[in-house]
């Protein structure tokens, strides 16, 4: 097991630095100059453009400019934001916690009712259960979130005002920052009415970001356990006379769990990295929206430091989920 | 019965304490973006100074709220001598540095904190003049780092500017929100602790609302400044709830989650106008939307191509088809709000007949070929400056002239029409300091079509004599006079085709009272009640 933990870990290495060349890369292949974007209407001096591309180090050649970044990055500095002036690496920790509690919440409505739906699918496959929640689950997928997530507003938060429209939690609420997690740190706090409130806006915006996962669970769960279903050692487990529950729930689940591991490792990854638009739209203060306004703003210390950031997060979910691997399928941790 | 009246006692007490907890009055404004720090001199952005500037600090001279005229701020006073050269202000008495956790002031506000503010965007050698950013944009854009020529303190309630020449819109321009006047006190004590940049993330300021925490990107909670000059505000909580997509705005506005939402959606105003919980408020914005004519390059040297073109454009179908009826037919190129404004200019009428007959006589009678610039992101001035292009370049067609739009990434495109490479390029203006030289000197002046904002490379000397005069004269009724007049000649030359005003709009709820829009388009909170 040790060895399999070092030999993926290991691999992680080349990785990063892949990835830092291609956040650096990529961030200047965008169009535009940007002291001339920051400028705007106003213009600006020719001699004051070339202090400023000096300052932030655009006068250099490319492989120099790379160089220095590759060095700071490996002492933990991902640079200034070029429009708050901000060190790049608090911004990025003071936005992360909103997006990973975010994320966990829609992953965890996704895998609490996908997995079910998946199993209860493939044990009556064919019935109007199977059919329901498959159309169900491919209406989700196919779903724009821009469209859902304003649907859901204006019905639950418009209409019935059973939900607040956006945000973390009421505006008039003040919670102090201890952890970054509203949850937490809304218990923490003597307000009333804070934690209830936080609770509140996440309803939302998790169910939201939590659909299109969702769907997807739900269908690679019902593919995998009708596989697995199909399986001599599921037939023999029945014939011994075992409960139908605990044939599927821990016999075929087991088994069918591989693939399902695989995509919800993919999923968390990418809601890491991804949640842009449902940010955008719940006014969510996360990572997705925070890059994407560095785009705008072609504030390039932003972007590539998150790009960085957001690809370092997604390695190691992929470590964890292939680590998970070893422990739900011991074949694997035992190969070369 | 000392029990009993204890109780009693704490009972009274218990009530006063609810009661001005429920009459504690919270205002929270839906805005539309985070700002980038809090302090105003090194950034250009709305966004920006609506969480700095306009409530947390003052400056010397300030704008009535709601309109581009000027008034006293921390100087009660200025006198300025015979040549226009010295300004001498007068400040007030008695103005409170706010207090907050970072900073407790032991002194009242006072000359050093004006020398402060200003040296540092100004003295390269100043110890704050790197803080944070050195890049004082409207310190240098507004020409301050040519224009000063010494501030001096006279005495603790006085300070002397010495300009190296006149300059009329001088105290316009000490309105502006880079002129934000900052603690030096605060300053000192943050640099001898060795975290000067503090005093841009903390901010400390003298105006009506004190910052209390800003959550990036979330939230930014400010309270009501017990000690305020001018009073304090009517709202005792103001919150900005950063909400950037313009759908969400209004659902939340409804939802009474925010009283005040800006920049609503132009297909959104008719719903807004219906819902009896709400008010839309509406202002001409202070900006010019234009389509310039490279007047260096032919055909656009002749002026009867300028005036055709003029006249072969459908104004009037752009505002609808585009600006959705949030904007109104620009003639000329300043807007209605701003003084000076010559209502007596006629605007060319739509008249296809009539330009191809212009055309014709100027040698052109099967029109020619020409590009058509138009930006490639939505401006304060121009909603869609693609769709215009279209609309034009179709109106051309109908006169002979044969337009290929173009666009480039947005720096790109400010860059390559500042350095004339259009024939005709779309562009505009957003107006700094309500006063008419921020156009018509920075849009149509000589100085400014070398590497300036004319893009229309336009150099006419009967304009630019008139110009350069009304910016050296004080007097208000002379420069107007000599503004009208100026408009009259670029009406006459047409270096632009002038398409519009946008008009700006904030939708409230019906309980707000008294929240005035801005020509500048900031959102100002002080002396907004809630009932």
């Amino acid at each position: 097991m040790l060895r399999f933990v070092l030999t993926r870990v290991s691999l992680i290495i080349p990785t990063f630095l892949g990835v830092t060349l291609l956040a650096f890369l990529l961030v200047h292949l965008i169009p535009g100059d940007p002291i001339e974007t920051m400028a705007g209407e106003h213009g600006i001096d020719p001699a004051r453009h070339a202090q400023l591309r000096a300052e932030y180090g655009f006068d250099k050649p490319l492989l120099v400019q790379y160089g220095i970044y590759i060095g700071h990055v490996l002492r933990g500095d991902l640079g200034i934001s070029a429009i708050t002036h901000q060190r790049v690496t608090e911004e990025f920790f003071s936005l992360f916690p909103a997006t990973v509690e975010l994320t966990i919440c829609a992953m965890l409505f996704a895998v609490l009712l996908g997995l079910p739906a998946g199993i209860i699918a493939a044990v009556r496959r064919n019935t109007i259960f199977d059919h329901g929640i498959m159309g169900i689950s491919l209406t989700g997928y196919s779903m724009p979130i821009f469209w859902w997530g304003l649907l859901l507003i204006l019905l639950f938060s418009g209409v019935l005002g059973w939900t607040p429209v956006s945000g973390r939690v009421d505006a008039a609420i003040f919670v102090d920052t201890h952890t970054g997690f509203l949850l937490i740190d809304s218990l923490l706090s003597d307000e009333d009415g804070a934690f209830r409130s936080a609770v509140s806006h996440l309803i939302l915006p998790t169910i939201v970001l939590g659909t299109v996962p969702l769907a997807i669970i739900a269908r690679m769960t019902r593919s995998a356990m009708l596989e697995v279903l199909g399986e001599d050692y599921i037939r023999t487990a029945r014939a011994k006379g075992l409960s139908p529950v605990w044939v599927v729930c821990v016999h075929a689940l087991r088994n069918a769990l591989i693939p399902v591991i695989t995509v919800i490792g993919l999923q968390m990854g990418s809601l890491f990295a991804g949640a842009i638009l449902t940010e955008t739209i719940f006014s969510w203060p996360g990572v997705g929206h925070w890059v994407v306004e560095a785009i705008n703003r072609r504030d390039y210390p932003v972007l590539q430091g998150g790009v960085l950031m957001l690809g370092s997060v997604v390695m190691l979910v992929n470590l964890i989920v292939d680590l998970l691997y070893g422990v739900v399928n011991p074949r694997i941790r035992h190969t070369r | 019965m000392k029990s009993k009246l204890l109780a009693a006692t704490a009972g009274l007490a218990l009530a006063l304490g609810c009661a001005h907890a429920a009459s504690a009055k919270t205002l929270v404004y839906c805005s539309e973006g985070s700002p980038e720090n809090f302090y105003p001199a090194i950034n250009t952005t709305g966004t920006t100074f609506d969480a700095s500037a306009e409530q947390i600090y003052d400056r010397l001279m300030q704008f009535t709220r709601g309109t581009t005229n000027v008034e006293p701020g921390l100087a009660q006073s200025y006198d300025v001598s015979n040549d226009g050269k010295t300004f001498t202000f007068h400040l007030r008495h008695g103005v409170k540095w706010q207090t907050t956790k970072t900073f407790t002031p032991t002194r009242d506000f006072n000359a050093d904190d004006v020398i402060f503010s200003f040296d540092r965007q100004w003295k390269p050698d100043d110890p704050y003049y790197k803080v944070t950013s050195d890049n004082h944009s409207y310190f240098n854009d507004m020409g301050f780092n040519k224009l000063l020529k010494s501030i001096t303190k006279v005495d603790d309630y006085t300070v002397k500017f010495e300009l190296n020449q006149a300059e009329a819109p001088f105290i316009a321009d000490l309105a502006m929100a880079f002129a934000s006047i900052t603690s030096k006190e605060y300053a000192d004590n943050m640099m001898k602790a060795g975290t000067p940049e503090k005093v841009d993330q903390d901010p400390v300021g003298t105006g009506p609302f004190i910052m209390v925490q800003y959550q990036k990107d979330s939230t930014i909670h400010y309270k009501a400044n017990p000690t305020y000059f001018r009073g304090k505000s009517k709202i005792d909580d103001l919150v900005f709830a950063i909400t950037p997509d313009v759908s969400v705005r209004l659902q939340k506005l409804k939802a009474n989650e925010c009283q005040v939402m800006p920049y609503p959606n132009p297909a959104d105003l008719d719903t807004i106008r219906k819902d009896p919980n709400l008010k839309l408020l509406e202002q001409p914005g202070m900006n010019i939307g234009y389509l310039a004519f490279q007047t260096q390059k032919k055909p656009f040297t002749d002026k009867r191509v300028r005036q055709a073109i003029n006249m072969a454009i459908n104004k009037k179908a752009i505002i609808d088809a585009v600006y959705l009826g949030a904007g109104v037919v620009a003639k000329n190129p300043i807007p209605p709000v701003m003084w000076s404004y010559n209502d007596a200019v006629k605007d060319y009428p739509y008249d296809p007949a009539a330009a191809k007959k212009l055309l014709a006589e100027a040698g052109y009678p099967n029109g020619f070929e020409t590009d058509l610039w138009a930006m490639p992101v939505q401006r304060p001035y121009n909603p869609n400056a693609r769709r215009i292009a279209e609309l034009m370049q179709a109106d051309l067609a109908k006169v002979g002239i044969k337009a290929e739009i173009k666009s480039y990434e947005w720096g790109e495109y400010r860059k390559r029409a500042q350095n004339g490479e259009h024939q005709m390029a779309q562009l505009g203006w957003t107006g700094d300091n309500g006063d008419p030289d921020n156009f018509l000197h920075v849009l149509l002046g000589c100085d400014a079509t070398n590497g300036g904002s004319n893009i229309a490379k336009w150099c006419y000397k009967p304009f630019d004599d008139l110009v350069v005069q009304a910016e050296h004269v004080t007097d208000i009724n002379e420069r107007t006079k000599l503004y009208k007049q100026a408009q009259v000649i670029f009406k006459e030359e047409a270096p632009w085709v002038t398409i519009a005003h946008s008009i700006q709009f904030a939708a409230v709820r019906k309980n707000v009272e008294d929240f005035k829009l801005s020509p500048f388009g900031s959102h100002i909170f002080y002396g907004v009640d809630l009932k």
